[in-house]
């Protein structure tokens, strides 16, 4: 007999399924130290390699001598550029239509680009040897500001394609010119200007900055010679795109590289790209027979693997006297160093930065992006956020601050005014993005009234009438934003990585006993998706989600998939998930009326049954259904229960929210105090809230570290001057601010589960929340913009040049 | 390079090794001994992804030499569970506090955490973020943290836990 005892609320509890906040599966191992990070793996025979690198930012190679570092007991190869030439492995094809220099040549571009792999039995003689390979340079004229790169007598980088006129996203009209790029009405624009009542202008630079994940890049590359395969071990955020290109760069055939990204230390975007690290132990292996490992240390990690921003936006907004918005036009210099390795979809140059109208009900807009060379580090990732997403939304949250302090508005109310209406969704943005869903004026609202914002307002105008009787040296800044991001690439129609288009996937097999294994194209970072992904099955189809196996990141296993980056791992994935957890659904319905002898149409589901509609006595469950899915399926059905699914999703999600922070600024020390900071974040469904609460934690503190202090900041002569942790600024525990979480739910209509991610909008509505709220102490005093970050140093100039040391 | 001998216990065990002089204790205990819950995230004792206790101290591995531990007594993230299996107070409130995502701090920190609570058993919020301030978390934003630590606290003591109202 079947167990009717648990009701239906009950049996969904056991499940723990999408809403509840199950505790991750991950943690048993990771708080045990029995985490599998690529540093752990040991192979037999292991060898250990490591660079040589320039310590010019732009120099000729006149001679590279490596008969010393060869001497050094353990080192059995030293590969430079000549080496790897007759391979044609000396440069490598970039995710952004550019080459890379694997190895340079005959001139380095940037400090600490590669010149020399050493291979050797340890990784203390790899190192030692590392230093004795002798390099000629000639030193070259530096560029470094990208502002200047298009000037006429700019110092010509790029001597591999100086002649080549054609770029991968059309002409390229100087030397240092990479691409530009344009959307919207121009003339419209310019109309609008010339009608309007009020009219801002300000460059608005976001400075470079990197993920800077606490595990650095990292890989190890076994070839085996008899059976001419090739497996890569390696902190890989998109391990079938690694296998792709390993497979287009070394003429191996895919089906004999076999990639796995074991558990991986924080990605935030710097794990997306591929790295000349990993084709030299690539090569370094076919050359010695045996598995060499790459692990780069901190340093190298800042200043060589993917940096991210560097986007220089002089922005201007149009506006009537009384606050409406009438056109947006940015022109932004796109500094992406020394060669092109951006990691956008192959047709988006500059990412989605055609969402910098923002959350605006803007009538006409438009954008213009020139990426240039400089003698900087290549990359160009989206540090936790979707492409180009974070500098769009600093972009329009600084200006739209700017425009409301011209107008003398409230800069919440000036936003209310100007916010998209409910009404209007799914609503064309006028730079060409359909917007899924939003309540925008509801989040705001609620954000307002939940921090008591008009007291906030009351009580910063007492402290700056105390502050002019000279009664404190205190300021007191409100920051409020709201963001609107894009995410989930993306739809096969705008939408591929090197051809291929940005779908993702999952694979679910149920076993007779009806436990199950899912397998995704995505790969964990820290996000916890063995946690979530089951809660997703664990809804759809009634089985407990600790029954459910979520593997992810080998290759060979796995159905192929795009990666995770730009939030897209619940939007594409997590959509694939239900997909194919539907698809299970629907032939288990099939062997329910089989078994019950009734017709498809009179079951109906019911958590983790189903049952005959009107007869709820009658009922087979999953557990129940899986086991005659392989005993007694039904006669013409094919047995066994399971299904992939590839999503190609229809439309990007748009997840939003509302922030305001106010923070305490010692106007004779710089120093800055984090008093509050509330999230307001709307991603739609909710798989897991104790997830999203921590993302949101984690998103908001890398927020706070971009505008308080990180910078990768290089010296005129190209030198970086933040290249390890000592000076790139990662924040304590005691810097680090309490984050208040809060939310509104509208699900994405065109999404299975409603859900739209969530991993990025801290980061992307955070930056220019804090970065409001610190200009915003001095906006009294006439200031209008700061530059990032706004460390103490900083804060302490803008006191300093307003007068305020006396 | 010539190798010295080196004797010293770790998680109970006593291990006798030779090491180059100028071998890390990281180096030494993820590499010869296969304890890689210790991890390496900075190489300049910045981040204390390497933390682990010696000598009843909380030391970054990566920053002391193999053979300065000739003689010593250290724990690691391996030896942290009870003798039972079950999970330690603070493995338990990591977990249940959401404590870690990418878990490459995790060990660290917890090792820190255990030498700050035999330090001090019930540490006040602003202890405990002062306490762990030599190790980086990049996921967490270390609210979590803070509770998990909270919540050992409790546990090692035997009172019940309380989160605080946010």
């Amino acid at each position: 007999m079947n167990d009717m005892t648990p009701t239906a609320a009950e049996r969904a509890e056991k499940l723990q399924g999408m809403g509840c906040k199950r505790k991750r599966v991950e943690d048993v191992r990771f708080v045990q130290g029995k985490g599998s990070y690529v540093d752990d793996l040991k192979l037999p025979g292991m060898l250990y390699g490591d660079f040589t690198r320039s310590p010019h930012a732009h120099a000729r190679i006149k001679r590279i001598d490596t008969s010393k570092a060869q001497q050094v007991p353990g080192v059995l190869a030293v590969l430079t550029a000549a080496d790897l030439k007759p391979l044609s492995l000396h440069y490598m094809p970039t995710l952004a239509g550019d080459v890379a220099a694997v190895l340079a040549e005959d001139k380095v571009l940037y400090q600490n680009q590669e010149v020399a792999f050493i291979v050797a039995e340890d990784r203390y003689a790899a190192a030692d040897a590392a230093d004795l390979v002798e390099v000629e340079y000639e030193a070259l004229p530096v560029l470094i500001d990208p502002l200047k790169a298009m000037a006429p007598d700019a110092p010509l980088l790029r001597e591999d394609i100086k002649d080549k006129t054609d770029g991968a996203h059309g002409k390229r009209r100087h030397h240092n010119h990479i691409f530009t790029w344009e959307m919207g009405d121009k003339d419209a624009v310019e109309a609008a200007f010339r009608k309007a009542d009020v009219t801002i202008k300000e460059l608005i630079s976001y400075q470079r900055v990197h993920p800077c994940p606490l595990e650095t890049c990292q890989a190890v590359a076994s070839f085996d010679k008899i059976k001419g395969e090739l497996t890569v071990w390696g902190t890989f955020q998109a391990p079938h795109v690694i296998r792709t290109v390993a497979s287009l760069i070394s003429k191996i055939p895919e089906h004999k590289i076999h990639v796995i990204a074991p558990d991986i230390g924080g990605g935030f975007g710097n794990k997306v790209g591929a790295y000349p690290g990993y084709i030299c132990a690539i090569v370094a292996s076919i050359v010695t027979g045996r598995p060499v490992k790459w692990v780069e240390d901190r340093i190298e990690n800042l200043t060589t693997t993917a940096f991210a921003r560097d986007y220089h936006m002089t922005t201007e907004i149009a506006c009537t006297r009384d606050g409406k918005v009438t056109g947006l036009r940015v022109h932004t210099v796109a500094d992406h160093g020394a060669f092109d390795a951006c990691a956008d979809p192959s047709k988006w140059p500059a990412g989605f930065f055609n969402i910098v109208t923002g959350s605006y009900d803007f009538p006409v807009a438009h954008v213009a992006v020139d990426g240039v060379y400089t003698n900087k580090a290549p990359g160009g990732v989206a540090y936790r956020c979707s492409f180009r997403v974070t500098e769009a939304a600093y972009c329009i949250e600084r200006a739209m601050d700017i425009m409301a302090q011209k107008l003398g508005m409230d800069p919440a109310e000036f936003r209310m005014k100007n916010l998209i209406r409910r009404e209007q969704f799914p609503y064309t943005s006028a730079l060409g993005w359909e917007y899924d869903s939003g309540d925008y004026h509801a989040a705001l609202q609620k954000a307002l009234e939940a921090t008591g914002y008009k007291q906030l307002r009351r009580e910063q105008k007492e402290r700056q009438d105390a502050f002019r009787r000279g009664e404190t040296r205190e300021l007191m800044g409100i920051g409020v934003i709201f963001f609107t991001e894009i995410v989930g690439a993306g739809p096969s129609r705008n939408c591929d990585i090197l051809g291929i288009a940005m779908f993702d996937s999952a694979e679910i097999r149920i076993h007779p006993t009806g436990s199950a294994i899912a397998r995704l194209g995505t790969k964990s970072q820290g996000q916890g998706h063995e946690t979530t992904y089951a809660q997703i099955i664990a809804s759809e189809i009634g089985i407990p989600a600790d029954a459910i196996t979520v593997e992810e990141g080998n290759t060979d296993t796995a159905p192929y998939g795009l990666g995770t980056y730009g939030s897209r791992s619940t939007p594409v994935s997590g959509a694939a998930t239900a997909m194919a957890a539907r698809k299970i659904k629907a032939k288990a319905q099939m062997i329910a009326a089989h078994l019950l002898e009734v017709h498809d149409d009179d079951l109906e589901w019911d958590v983790d049954r189903f049952r005959v509609k009107g007869n709820p006595e009658r009922f087979k469950t999953m557990t129940e259904l899986a086991w005659a899915a392989y005993n007694s399926p039904p006669p013409g059905m094919e047995p066994g229960l399971e299904a992939v699914s590839y999503y190609d999703p229809p439309n990007m999600t748009y997840p939003f929210g509302a922030y305001v922070c106010v923070v305490d600024v010692d106007v004779d020390t710089g120093a800055t105090k984090v008093r509050r900071f509330y999230a307001l974040d709307d991603c739609g469904t909710r798989i897991n809230p104790m997830i999203i609460e921590g993302q949101i934690h984690g998103g908001l503190t890398e927020a706070f570290a971009i505008a308080m202090g990180q910078e990768i900041h290089y010296d005129e002569d190209g030198n970086v001057t933040t290249g390890s942790l000592m000076d790139y600024f990662l924040p304590t525990a005691v810097e680090t601010p309490n984050w208040e979480t809060d939310w509104t739910t509208t699900p994405s209509p065109h999404h299975p589960i409603g859900a739209k991610g969530v991993g990025e909008s801290p980061n992307v509505g955070g930056v220019p929340c804090f970065a409001n709220a610190v200009i915003d102490a001095f906006k009294f005093l006439g200031t209008t913009h700061v530059a990032m970050p706004h460390d103490n140093w900083r804060t302490w100039m803008v006191a300093d040049k307003l007068g305020l040391h006396g | 390079m010539a190798k010295t001998q080196i004797a010293l216990t770790v998680n109970g065990r006593r291990e006798e090794a030779l090491v180059e002089p100028r071998t890390l204790l990281v180096h030494f205990l993820r590499e010869q001994l296969n304890l890689t819950g210790a991890h390496i995230g900075c190489d300049t004792s910045h981040c204390g992804a390497c933390t682990v206790d010696l000598d009843g101290k909380s030391v970054k591995s990566c920053t002391v030499f193999a053979v300065q531990a000739n003689g010593a007594e250290i724990r690691t993230i391996e030896g942290m569970a009870n003798p039972d299996g079950t999970l330690h107070a603070l493995q338990e409130g990591f977990r249940e506090m959401h404590g870690l995502q990418c878990g490459f701090c995790t060990p660290g920190m917890i090792m820190r955490a255990h030498r700050l609570l035999q330090e001090n058993p019930s540490p006040t919020e602003e202890e405990i973020r002062f306490g762990i301030a030599g190790n980086l978390c990049r996921c967490t934003g270390y609210q979590n943290i803070v509770k998990a630590i909270q919540y050992a606290a409790a546990r090692l003591a035997g009172t019940p836990f309380q989160e605080a109202a946010e």
